[in-house]
């Protein structure tokens, strides 16, 4: 195949670089800000350049938000249950799609499609109602509930496909041979999966992370349960906002999804697109 | 074996079995506060109670001036977030599929915003706007453009534009994304032979990619479509839907009439509205599916 002129190469590198600003740029500034002394942010004119940089506000944080260990700690701990309960339920519900047919199969696959198109926002208010009559608003639970039911439509299409990929003859060869159902998800399905199982329950994971803010500022109002996402408010002050540090603890909160998501971008990638590209 | 037993071990028995705790989960937490939104869309129902009031709150949403504009606002602000979404996005995937060195990492790099919680991102492009401090009026000052601070967020016409942008900053790399894998999931040799005829990179492009991931695209701007139509926290967080209303879409009324005011029958009606037209969508995008796969399974 003919390869690129020169001039070709610069103008694809230099469209990928003005492709590349857009899409990082908030990044690098709020990492910038973070390394700024906070008057010199708030300095009129505007100025580019600060020449004492250091790493003050990410030490800083901690004072202004005292509760900042609790939220980072919230988030992980609601996101890491949402999906563990997601996984749950999924798995049996992926497993029956794979192998089995039966009426229904596929209607009940596009409304689980279906489903996911409705957001959380729209159905506020009867969830409003409900967690606050079996008093669960301000609890923990009340952001983990309704948490599970939006990822469990996406889960269950992505396992599926994982759980098709495996032979379907291994598993008729160790019935023949008398193992139980109980057996044969132990000892075949489940180790086979395991790489499906993982990028699945990373996208819970992520998912559950990235969801919390619309359910935390509806059902909770309680600090002890606020997840890094709503907490991050608290540097807005009455009279100041500590942008410096507010950006410092952003970059902190979402560290831990962007260092998981890097080590496994290229399965969940893979796991996302094929069923859209494919089917 | 007998006949009981038989019937329990049956596939269907066991494969309805194995779904039904996702399917009763599903039920009780989507489809019954559907029907709730419903319900409540026909009564007055606030913190203190609730009346049968017919269709009260439908009469007079329907008749108010300001949710009329909020429906066409609603649109506008879509077509532009979407059309810019699918357009970047296709660029974008060009761009990433071009064989350049470097290019798995660029592939890395342009995700952080669609994996990133948006609420966070959003703190990011607040600081963007920021009128005296942030960069985007710091390079307007300097260039001349602006000539003082610019608070990209308080004027209406300013904040509209604003919130698009930062709804594209997060729906591009996904689009980016299915349409890279479409790309790379296009034959080779359809593109050798072609190349062997003599035909042009623009031509290969316009002959054979784009036809071949057209489905792709057909599925991604009604998805994203309906995403956008959703979207919830960029505009609540850059702008909670002000100034005076400018950037006010369904789903911000919706939310500011029920959990601002706690008025849940008027916010219901709305919601109602909202789901009517989420299903047209999920209606249009199923049938174009099913057709899609029917072409490509007889095909």
């Amino acid at each position: 195949m003919d390869k690129y002129k020169l001039y070709e190469k610069i103008i694809l590198y230099f469209s990928i670089t003005i492709f590349l600003i857009f899409i990082l740029l908030p990044f690098v500034e709020m990492f910038y800000a973070s390394l700024r002394p906070l008057d010199h942010l708030f300095r009129s004119p505007y100025q580019f350049f600060s020449d004492d940089l250091s790493f003050w506000a990410y030490r800083e944080m901690w004072n202004t938000v005292p509760m900042l260990p609790r939220y980072i700690f919230n988030s992980f701990f609601l996101a890491s249950v949402t999906s563990l309960i997601t996984l749950l339920f999924v798995i049996p519900a992926a497993y029956s799609y794979a192998r089995f047919n039966f009426p229904f199969k596929n209607s009940s696959l596009y409304i689980l499609l279906a489903i996911n198109m409705f957001s959380g926002a729209v159905l506020l208010i009867p969830l409003y109602k409900v967690l606050r009559t079996f008093g669960l608003l301000n609890t923990y639970q009340a952001m983990i509930v309704p948490g599970v039911a939006f990822l469990i439509p996406t889960a269950i299409w992505l396992l599926k496909s994982y759980f098709e990929k495996i032979p379907v003859d291994l598993e008729e060869a160790a019935f023949v041979d008398g193992a139980s159902r109980v057996q044969i998800l132990r000892h075949i399905i489940a180790p086979l999966s395991t790489p499906g199982l993982v990028v699945v329950g990373i996208y819970a994971f992520i998912g559950a992370y990235a969801q919390q803010f619309l359910f935390a500022i509806t059902f909770n109002q309680k600090k002890e349960y606020m997840p890094i996402p709503s907490g991050l408010y608290e540097f807005i002050g009455y009279t100041t906002v500590k942008w410096n540090e507010m950006m410092a603890a952003s970059l902190v909160g979402i560290a831990p999804v962007l260092i998981v998501f890097l080590f496994l971008q290229k399965y969940i990638v893979e796991g996302l697109t094929s069923g859209a590209v494919k089917n | 074996m007998n006949k009981k037993l038989r019937s329990f071990n049956s596939p269907t028995f066991l494969a309805y079995a194995l779904i039904a705790p996702a399917a009763i989960y599903i039920l009780l937490i989507v489809a019954w506060p559907v029907l709730e939104t419903i319900r409540l869309s026909f009564t007055n129902s606030s913190l203190a109670g609730e009346d049968y009031v017919g269709f009260e709150n439908y009469e007079k949403m329907l008749s108010s001036k300001k949710f009329n504009k909020i429906v066409t606002r609603t649109f506008v602000w879509m077509f532009f977030s979407v059309s810019l979404k699918l357009i970047i996005g296709l660029i974008g995937a060009i761009l990433l599929n071009a064989n350049l060195r470097g290019r798995s990492m660029f592939r890395v790099l342009i995700m952080p915003p669609w994996v990133v919680p948006i609420a966070i991102g959003m703190l990011g492009w607040l600081w963007l706007y920021n009128g005296y401090f942030g960069i985007i009026a710091g390079v307007g000052m300097h260039t001349g453009i602006l000539d003082g601070p610019f608070g990209f967020l308080a004027y209406k016409q300013s904040a509209f534009i604003s919130t698009i942008v930062a709804d594209v900053w997060v729906g591009t790399p996904m689009v980016t994304v299915f349409f890279l894998a479409a790309m790379q999931g296009v034959p080779r040799d359809l593109y050798e032979a072609a190349y062997c005829d003599g035909a042009s990179r623009w031509d290969r492009f316009f002959k054979i990619t784009l036809p071949q991931i057209t489905p792709v695209i057909i599925t991604m701007s009604i998805l994203s479509a309906i995403w956008t139509f959703n979207s919830f926290e960029i505009i609540w967080i850059l702008t909670e839907g002000g100034p005076r209303g400018a950037t006010t879409t369904l789903i911000i009324d919706t939310y500011k009439q029920a959990l601002g005011n706690y008025k849940f029958g008027r916010g219901a009606a709305r919601a109602v509205v909202v789901m009517i037209l989420l299903t047209l969508f999920a209606g249009f995008y199923l049938a174009l599916l099913a057709r899609i796969n029917k072409k490509i399974s007889h095909g």
